[in-house]
């Protein structure tokens, strides 16, 4: 019992891992496709991977043991939130040791690390990245935290693999504080994901660029390391919307045989939101970087109506 | 034909009639003449109600007791009065081409529906249509006030649509909320919005859901009444518009938004139980007196001064209504009376006496008894009058204010003096120098109509030395409908 | 049936919360219009499903009335008079939108405590959205305070017309026939005084910027 509950939870360490690049490259190619062009093919980031795998690291003069040490940080942080979110079921050995607001910590965590090795060389590049990412992040952080807080209101506790389970077994209802949530989520997602209307990803060169900014100094190993943990990112908070508002098919026990069933519910529901994040990001123009609290204020708002909701209408 | 069908049908032809005559040279004494015909219709109701005391009509929707025919009445008088003003004074307005002949079909118009609103505010029994028509009446007045289409009187319509629109919303929802506390006690088959079916019942209506019913209505009606500190609409209404809706306005429209707060406070008072409604009132009340009396020091503007005072003696109106019982009650609405009538006749004189200044600026007027003693004596007796001297009428129902609060708020007294004293101070310095004093005024080319000034003054005194028996008994009853 | 009824009601009047907080970060005139018309449409489908589930045929009536008033017809009176006055591209400069926003969540929870005891005394089925019609009626009334053009102020006015018909529909299920056509009646009369009144104002100001409207002051 205990070798296959360690093998179930290795699997679901490993499969946001080994799934987490494709899900990039998912992206990428609809974005590709929806604007005319070839696309590289959705393994186009595990090729990158390999690629800066093999190169040596450069290393700038000025930069510290901190500079060093952050990939392996955020990468771990990454790691570890997709480790505690509920992704093929919901029984996770590590579910017990950290709820929802620990995983908003985590995040947090990585945020600390990767501004401050962004800072560390002292390029304006790097603080200007540096800065914007706090800017984004002390928005967007309370805004998940309202997004969560409603969803522990359903399900009355914190821990994630409880909410979802609530939402599993209750029969299906509108819930206006879930829609609200979702919306407010959505929102978070983009601009936590360094997504369109606040970052472009597909930037280096740009005035405006945040996470890119940030990673300008890092090459072979670390910035595989950088990239590895962004796609995780993308990944851990893709499979925490479908876990608070779309888990249905998700399985309840942690044996491998039910991880595997729940796999192919979990890879359509991964292909459809990279798809439909794809659509997003070609559809819309990216805000003014003084427009973007404007734009968080929205998510927060949401998620604190779809609070009060709950409060109001009591679903 | 039932008085009461002719007293709304009378403006409502009337208003009809004049859209298309108004600009005409007789539109000035059509408009007389239906306001007349109310006036009449509506002496035919009283004398009805009188004889046989409270009736009902067309299905219970209207109904008349002592309390509101005696508004009616009011209402009418001075609906009538006000018209005999307009004709000199529009027509002056026409000659010196302020007024168009489409102004002068809107305005005469207008001035009909907004009768006829009162009118159906003042006899309606359903709470719903008093909203409606306490709605219609701010919109058939928005355009009366900015007709001179100056900056001035646009900001002031404005202002007055905006401030009122949003006063009047909080209204509807504090009668949501009424109909709602009803609709758990009154049983199918009978209209839980009727006012009468609400007052039978009263007893049984929620508490939770009534004082905060009652908290939005009376600052919905209350921004009508012009209550600090929602009155910010009030004096610039009344002096950017045309000096007959001043009068109005302050004669009537307070009146009837004063009326509705205390329909509403009596069936608060009925479900509560307790002296929750009159506080408020009584809060509102004392505010918008000292509000008013500082206010009062400043102006410059006569029209504008004489409607800061309206705001003092709504303020101490709601303040009587707030202490309720029989002696506060009767002060109120004596009080309402002869208000009403004073301010009315002042506004009268204050146009006339503007029109020869060719501004409302009061260092502008001065000397108005060497060149029209009329005007300048109906200026200073209708001062004297509101400014609560005896004998005149005002200075009763003030003394009976008074008195109450000394015995129920004696706290309240001192501030009630105060304000009381300091408006004195603030209106009789301005007014005396208008009247007395050396003159560069031209004359009007038409005689002014000052007969409604001195009938109304006539009255009020009358109203200070004696009060008729039926007046009295008619104001004991009113009293006893509104309790507390 | 009747459980998936109140859901959506439920459902619109978040919606409904939702376009109140919407139309206050609304900078341009023409979307506010729309925005309207969207809320007017949310109000007729929470209406119609009220009216359903408690079988209120008058509300059916009110519902087709407000279509056709809030949805089609006063905003096509809107449309037209932003097409006769030319403001069809002004952008309000709203100051600081997050703070906004931030006075409009405290409104709402006051709005909501307020409500709470009388949601609990009420005997409809959706007692909750009360709390969220008074709400919706306090944000318009900000968004009237915070505007420094006419046309969003009458839109701001117009809003919280729309949320106390909402308040009656799901408190009360609705209010008697003759006054919701005396309101009715009232709302349309407004708009029209209003547009003429637009016209005034800027035919005497050239602007349709309330803050020229500032010379009546105490002094």
């Amino acid at each position: 019992m205990t070798f296959t509950r360690a093998l179930s939870q290795v699997i679901s360490v490993v499969t946001p891992l080994a799934l987490a690049p494709l899900l990039l490259g998912w992206v990428n190619q609809v974005r590709a496709w929806l604007s005319n062009r070839r696309g590289p093919g959705i393994l186009q980031p595990y090729r990158m991977l390999h690629k800066l795998f093999n190169k040596d690291s450069v290393m700038a003069d000025s930069a510290s043991s901190l500079f060093r040490f952050a990939p392996y940080a955020i990468f771990g942080c990454m790691l570890l939130a997709n480790a505690i979110i509920p992704t093929l079921s919901t029984d996770l050995p590590l579910a017990s040791a950290a709820d929802a607001i620990a995983l908003v910590g985590l995040l947090a965590l990585a945020r600390v690390f990767i501004s401050l090795a962004a800072m560390d060389i002292g390029t304006a590049f790097g603080t200007l990245g540096a800065r914007r990412e706090m800017l984004v992040g002390f928005l967007a952080e309370p805004a998940l935290l309202t997004v969560l807080f409603s969803a522990s209101l359903n399900g009355k506790s914190t821990a994630l693999a409880t909410i979802v389970e609530a939402v599993v077994h209750r029969d299906f209802a509108i819930y206006p504080s879930l829609v609200f949530a979702g919306m407010a989520f959505t929102l978070v997602y983009l601009a936590e994901n360094s997504r369109v209307p606040v970052d472009n990803p597909s930037t280096h060169l740009e005035l405006t660029m945040i996470h890119e900014a940030m990673i300008l100094e890092y090459s072979g190993r670390h910035l595989a390391l950088m990239e590895w943990a962004a796609a995780l990112k993308l990944f851990a908070y893709s499979t925490l919307g479908i876990a608070l508002f779309l888990p249905w098919g998700i399985g309840q026990r942690a044996t491998p045989s039910s991880l595997l069933f729940s796999l192919p519910s979990l890879a359509l529901k991964l292909v459809v939101i990279g798809a439909v994040l794809a659509l997003v990001e070609t559809f819309s123009a990216k805000l003014r970087i003084f427009r973007v609290p404007e734009f968080l204020a929205t998510a927060f708002l949401l998620g604190v109506i779809g609070m009060l909701t709950h409060i109001l209408l009591g679903a | 034909m039932s008085p009461l069908v002719l007293v709304f049908i009378s403006p409502l032809v009337g208003s009809a009639v004049l859209a298309f005559m108004g600009h005409h040279r007789n539109g000035r004494d059509i408009n007389v003449a239906f306001s007349f015909l109310t006036f009449l219709a509506s002496t035919f109701l009283t004398a009805k109600v009188v004889a046989h005391g409270p009736m009902f009509a067309l299905d219970k929707q209207f109904f008349i007791d002592s309390l509101n025919v005696f508004l009616v009445t009011l209402t009418a008088l001075i609906g009538f009065t006000t018209s005999i003003f307009s004709r000199p004074y529009m027509r002056i307005e026409e000659e010196r081409g302020k007024m168009t002949p489409n102004r002068m079909r809107l305005y005469f118009s207008m001035y009909q529906l907004f009768n006829c609103c009162m009118l159906l505010a003042l006899t309606t029994n359903n709470m719903g249509i008093l909203w409606v028509a306490m709605e219609a009446a701010t919109l058939t007045t928005v355009l009366l006030v900015s007709v001179y289409r100056t900056p001035a009187s646009l900001e002031a319509a404005w202002k007055y649509f905006i401030l009122c629109g949003v006063g009047i919303a909080q209204a509807l929802f504090g009668t949501i909320l009424l109909y709602m506390a009803a609709q758990r006690v009154i049983g199918h088959g009978l209209n839980p919005l009727l006012w009468t079916n609400l007052n039978a019942s009263k007893a049984h209506l929620n508490p939770v859901i009534m004082s905060l019913a009652f908290v939005f209505l009376l600052v919905g009606y209350g921004t009508k009444v012009g209550l600090a500190p929602l009155h910010n609409w009030l004096p610039d209404a009344h002096a950017e518009g045309p000096t007959p809706i001043s009068a109005v306005l302050s004669g009537l429209l307070l009146n009837v938004a004063l009326y509705a707060v205390i329909r509403c406070k009596v069936l608060t008072d009925g479900a509560l139980g307790n002296h929750f409604a009159g506080h408020l009132m009584i809060g509102f009340g004392l505010l918008s007196v000292l509000v008013a009396a500082f206010s009062l020091l400043r102006q410059k503007d006569i029209k504008r001064m004489f409607s800061y005072s309206s705001i003092e003696h709504m303020g101490l109106m709601t303040f009587a209504f707030g202490i309720g019982g029989p002696i506060a009650n009767f002060a109120g609405l004596l009080h309402m009376t002869v208000h009403a009538l004073t301010k009315s006749a002042i506004f009268y004189a204050v146009g006339h006496a503007a029109q020869k200044a060719g501004s409302q600026m009061m260092d502008q007027i001065r000397g108005l008894i060497k060149i029209s003693p009329t005007v300048g004596w109906g200026l200073m007796m209708g001062t004297l009058a509101i400014l609560g001297m005896p004998p005149f009428g005002v200075f009763a129902s003030e003394f009976l204010i008074l008195t109450s609060a000394m015995r129920q708020l004696p706290w309240a007294t001192p501030i009630l003096l105060l304000g009381l004293g300091v408006a004195f101070g603030a209106i009789f310095s301005r007014v005396q120098p208008m009247v007395f004093g050396e003159t560069t005024m031209k004359r009007l080319p038409h005689p002014p109509a000052l007969l409604p000034v001195f009938v109304h003054l006539g009255l009020v005194l009358m109203l200070g030395l004696y009060i008729p028996t039926y007046l009295n008994t008619w104001f004991l009853q009113a009293a006893r409908i509104i309790g507390g | 049936m009747t459980e998936l009824s109140i859901q959506l009601v439920n459902l619109f009047a978040s919606f409904l919360l939702m376009l109140a907080f919407a139309m206050l970060a609304q900078r341009r005139v023409l979307t506010l219009i729309n925005l309207y018309s969207l809320q007017g449409l949310t109000v007729v489908a929470a209406t119609t499903v009220v009216a359903h589930m408690t079988h209120q045929e008058h509300l059916y009536y009110s519902a087709v009335l407000t279509l056709i008033l809030k949805v089609f017809l006063i905003p096509w009176i809107l449309h037209r008079l932003v097409k006769r006055l030319n403001v069809r591209w002004d952008v309000e400069t709203l100051i600081n939108i997050p703070s906004t926003m931030l006075v409009g969540i405290v409104l709402v929870v006051f709005a909501f405590n307020l409500a709470l005891p009388i949601s609990r005394l009420s005997s409809s089925v959706v007692p909750g959205t009360l709390g969220i019609a008074l709400a919706c009626v306090l944000l318009s009334f900000m968004m009237m305070i915070m505007r420094t053009k006419a046309l969003p102020q009458v839109i701001g006015f117009l809003a919280m017309e729309n949320a106390l018909f909402f308040a009656a529909t799901s408190a009360t299920y609705g209010m008697p026939m003759v006054v919701e056509l005396g309101i009715a009646l009232d709302v349309l009369v407004g708009v029209f005084i209003l547009g003429v009144f637009l016209f005034q104002i800027r035919e005497q100001f050239e602007s349709l910027d309330i803050s020229h409207l500032e010379s009546l002051r105490e002094d």
